[in-house]
């Protein structure tokens, strides 16, 4: 190479460089306003919703000067501007308030449940792509055929069938007859005390610390819950990834693959999918933060002790420090997970990346 | 072996669709030596389908029948899909309309170019792409290596086109189809990319089967032509002797091309008869 051809070869590492800088700093611009967003709103609901903080604290007997003084106390006296500082003050130092069913920093409460659910809702994602996206791929090149219509019913009745119904119809025949799967919690009792979590991820966790017999356990907890999940994410995902597939294999750089004489299989996987990923990524991460938030009906069927129920139990107690520090949780890691995928977009779409 | 390189007989596309049969190609005929032929015809005469189906790229549903579909002498109809696809990219080559739409928005040129190549033969890494820059120098583009690092989208139509005539190309195939190779460009680089075609194919000594609804371009770019009309040839003829033309048809289309000086007012409308279609 010579010398002018290293230097432009230079010139435009560094102008690379500085694209992939400023396109962070925007992406940081997104995520804070988006945060603050959420903060805003979850305030106003705070201050909208007709429960009284005070009267949900000490009860319905407290005497008049105590509510006066704990209303001071908890700031609730001050003008609501100051109180949005105050709470958004707090939100960024982690700070949610203390639980009043629980009796914990919410905190630390969303430390304890939201592994669970996460945990939970990757394991479906996981099984959800890795099977939906084969499925909506061999649907869309055999479109018609067998396969096509049993991906067509497999989704169908993962859109239309109660997840709650499958998930009991599941334990009754997997655990209560079969007893193939344990029952419903994340754990046996046996282990709750011989067993320390980490990450609060019990499978890494027991695998992390060489618990072999923990991590059967746990995964024997697992299995069925996340099956029925990943069965929903993968109903939604085999069904868009067919359209996009469809939709490439349409396109004219699919003739010009045939005539250069390639496979079928280099067309399909090394091309059409190489360029339907690019939504790929959105519906996969769509589905996942939708897994992450909504998933409180198969919480409750299978006792799994994540932020879903923890949510809906503070919440049936007008447990507003807990409910809107889960919500703000859940919405951080949305933020996330939508930030991610953007920046998947940027690099699996050559076209996003100038500009 | 004789001198034909492609031999079509009563080639028919059919395609099934909601209201019943429609056949594209209904029986077109016609050989090809080391020549330039071009077929001509307005949307829909089934020109575009008759190049699909000798390059065996028309859609799945589609049906291709022929008393005779011969590649240097092997019947293409009947041999297995394997042995097809060998050809294809190989010794047998297309070129199609829009480079906007023809290359894989996600991959880099000199990827795309490299694949043709290490799909047909044995080669290294090092030498595909040496082999895949000297073709991007024969398309005339002037920095190749930096041309080979990008994107479709980064280059001009023209500079596209040139590509998927280096993608196409660079195996070194003996029939090339071209469907429409330049009508997706500017004029200015029609010109440009037409050139390097004629002088790749005259080089190589290829035959090329060029297709397009351009009268004159074809008329000047080629030695023979065939005019299709509603899936059928109505007229095969020399270029030179065009202007003799006797079909009406053919004589309707030459009527309709503009002349510098002259005035054309009400412009002239086609002719079109059931029976040239019978």
């Amino acid at each position: 190479m010579s010398v002018a051809e290293n230097q432009a070869a230079a010139g435009r590492g560094s102008a690379r460089a500085v694209a992939i800088l400023s396109s962070l700093g925007r992406f940081l611009v997104i995520a804070v306003t988006t945060y603050l967003g959420l903060l805003a709103v979850t305030f106003f609901i705070g201050r909208v919703i007709p429960i009284d903080p005070v009267l949900a604290v000490l009860g319905d007997r407290a005497p008049t000067a105590v509510v006066e003084r704990t209303r001071r106390e908890m700031g609730l006296d001050l003008p609501w501007i100051e109180q949005f500082y105050l709470y958004v003050k707090a939100a960024l130092r982690g700070d949610f308030g203390t639980s009043v069913l629980t009796t914990n920093p919410v905190m630390s409460d969303i430390r304890r449940v939201f592994p669970a659910t996460i945990e939970l809702a990757t394991l479906g994602t996981i099984i959800g792509a890795v099977i939906g996206v084969p499925l909506g791929v061999l649907a869309a090149v055999k479109r018609g055929s067998l396969i096509d219509q049993v991906a067509r019913i497999v989704g169908l009745i993962g859109y239309s069938v109660p997840i709650f119904w499958l998930g009991l119809l599941g334990l009754v025949l997997f655990y209560a007859k079969l007893q193939w799967i344990a029952f419903p919690a994340r754990l046996d009792v046996v282990y709750e005390y011989t067993f320390t979590p980490i990450t609060g991820f019990y499978l890494l966790d027991a695998a992390i610390q060489g618990q072999w017999d923990v991590f059967y356990d746990a995964w024997r907890h697992i299995v069925l819950p996340a099956a029925l999940l990943g069965y929903l994410s993968l109903a939604y995902i085999s069904r868009m990834i067919r359209s996009f597939m469809l939709n490439e294999l349409a396109q004219e750089y699919i003739v010009a693959a045939r005539a250069k004489g390639l496979s079928e299989r280099r067309i399909i996987w090394g091309h059409a999918l190489r360029n339907a990923a690019v939504p790929m990524v959105t519906v996969i991460a769509l589905s996942y933060a939708n897994l992450l938030e909504g998933s409180v009906l198969t919480e409750t069927v299978f006792s799994w002790p994540g932020i879903g129920l923890y949510i809906t139990n503070s919440l049936q107690n007008a447990d507003m420090n807990a409910v809107l520090g889960g919500t703000i949780a859940i919405g951080s890691v949305f933020i996330a997970i939508n930030l991610f995928s953007d920046l998947l977009y940027r690099l699996l779409d050559p076209r996003t990346k100038t500009g | 072996m004789s001198d034909t390189l492609l031999e079509v007989d009563d080639l028919r596309v059919t395609f099934p669709t909601r209201t019943g049969l429609v056949q594209a190609v209904r029986g077109v005929s016609f050989s090809l030596r080391r020549e330039r032929l071009g077929i001509v015809g307005e949307s829909g005469s089934g020109k575009s389908q008759t190049g699909r189906a000798i390059m065996g790229v028309t859609p799945p549903q589609a049906e291709v029948s022929a008393k005779k579909l011969a590649f240097d002498g092997m019947d293409l109809l009947s041999m297995s899909p394997r042995e097809r696809r060998a050809l294809r990219g190989s010794r047998i080559a297309m070129i199609l309309q829009d480079p906007k739409y023809s290359l894989d928005p996600v991959m880099t040129i000199g990827r795309q170019i490299v694949e043709t190549l290490r799909t047909h033969e044995k080669v290294s890494k090092a030498e595909a792409r040496e082999r895949a820059l000297a073709m991007l120098q024969a398309v005339q583009i002037r920095d190749p290596a930096r041309v080979f690092d990008l994107y479709p989208h980064e280059v001009s139509g023209g500079m596209g086109q040139r590509a998927m005539i280096a993608m196409m190309l660079v195996t070194g195939p003996e029939l090339m189809i071209a469907d429409e190779p330049t009508s997706a460009l500017d004029v200015t680089v029609q010109l440009d990319v037409l050139k390097i075609l004629d002088k790749l194919v005259a080089e190589r000594g290829m035959g090329l089967i060029f297709i397009s609804h351009d009268l004159r371009l074809v008329s000047s770019f080629c030695d023979r032509v065939v005019v299709m009309y509603a899936g059928k040839v109505v007229e095969q003829i020399k270029a030179s002797e065009l202007r003799d033309a006797q079909h009406p048809y053919t004589r309707g289309l030459l009527n309709c091309m503009p002349r510098i000086g002259f005035e054309r007012h009400p412009l002239p409308v086609l002719d079109r008869k059931p029976e040239w279609a019978a």
